[in-house]
């Protein structure tokens, strides 16, 4: 494959370990994170949230579907205790993509490592795995650069999005709810491109069992708990029938 | 610009909650050195987890007895994997997913 090729040959140049270049990789997820962020600010404030407390939970939580739980389940007073454990069951898949990453940080102090994994969301998770099988490296600086300007851009426009609530009433008129979905199609592509040509017809056959298990488990789980389930399932299956 | 002390309280709770997943295998797996089968497993993540996001947006949840295709989404998703697989480029896929996406919504 010689996309493989080139992108390996890139590997030995030194800006792969930049934090600029690690900025640089994070702008084309950043559309995504603008609209969703405006989305998010306006369904806040239509909540019934204050700026301010939009801004902490978006300072402090950084993690869109689980902020946007929070709302809904703001709205329908659900205790306290509800509201913190669905955000947790919400947010569990970062638990397997912060273990899928954290094998390649090891080298760098406890600190350093607490700080990838405080950034770490599914946007940066998605880029990041696709940078380690692109260059089989992944380097902490990059990593903070990829992190930092997500991090910024999210809590900017979730802020913008609560102010300006009114003038983008309706986000998903103009397709901004779908560059997350696009996003997540091509860091799965670019993924399937980085894997040897003998493997790909393994890892389709767990794309296709992730497709039938999502739609069974969606009758009798939300959505989440589906995304994390067939995960497990799946990646175990992975490890079953690999040769 | 106001909140409460309850408000600020759910949500450092909820920061708790969604924190300690992200960073406890960070500081864990640096003391343990994980079985080959566990690595090969965590190989297995990152196209199940990719695809578990892109299908948990193609399917509508929201009508009881069935799930279905989510068509806009659907309608959208097929030439936005087509170009994603053609350019290789992440923000040409995301540029197009979204101006196709307005288009459908335009014409649906």
């Amino acid at each position: 494959m010689t996309s493989t090729t080139e992108l390996h040959a890139k590997s030995t140049t030194s800006s792969d370990n930049s934090f600029l270049q690690g900025v640089k990789d994070c702008v084309p997820t950043l559309l995504g994170y603008i609209s969703i962020g405006l989305a998010f600010g306006v369904v806040g404030s239509a909540s019934g949230m204050s700026v301010l407390e939009i801004a902490l939970l978006t300072i402090l939580v950084y993690a869109g579907s689980a902020q946007f739980i929070f709302c809904a389940l703001l709205l329908t007073s659900s205790p306290a205790s509800a509201i913190i454990v669905t955000i947790f069951v919400v947010n569990l898949r970062h638990l397997l993509m912060s273990l899928t990453l954290a094998p390649q940080f090891t080298r760098y102090s406890m600190l350093r490592n607490v700080g990838f994994g405080t950034l770490l969301t599914d946007e940066t998770f998605g880029v990041a795995v696709t940078k380690q099988m692109q260059n089989g490296k992944l380097y902490g600086k990059w990593m903070d650069g990829l992190n930092i300007t997500a991090y910024s851009f999210w809590i900017l426009s979730c802020v913008a999005g609560a102010f300006l609530g009114q003038w983008v009433a309706n986000p998903e008129k103009w397709g901004l709810d779908f560059a997350l979905i696009a996003m997540f199609v091509a860091l799965l592509v670019l993924q399937l491109s980085s894997v040897s040509k003998n493997k790909i017809v393994h890892y389709l056959m767990l794309i296709g069992y992730m497709a039938v298990s999502m739609y069974g488990l969606s009758y009798i789980v939300p959505s989440h708990v589906a995304v994390l389930l067939a995960t497990i399932i799946v990646a175990t299956i992975g490890v079953v029938t690999d040769k | 610009m106001t909140t409460t002390a309850s408000m600020v309280w759910l949500i450092i709770g909820c920061a708790l909650v969604t924190w300690l997943p992200r960073i406890i295998p960070f500081m864990f797996v640096r003391s343990v050195k994980l079985p080959d089968v566990v690595l090969k497993w965590l190989s297995f993540i990152p196209v199940c987890i990719l695809s578990a996001l892109v299908f948990e947006n193609l399917l509508d949840t929201e009508s009881k007895n069935f799930v279905t295709l989510d068509w806009p989404v659907f309608i959208t998703f097929v030439p936005t994997l087509i170009i994603a697989i053609v350019t290789k480029s992440l923000s040409i896929t995301v540029v197009a997913g979204v101006v196709i996406m307005a288009a459908v919504r335009f014409f649906m």
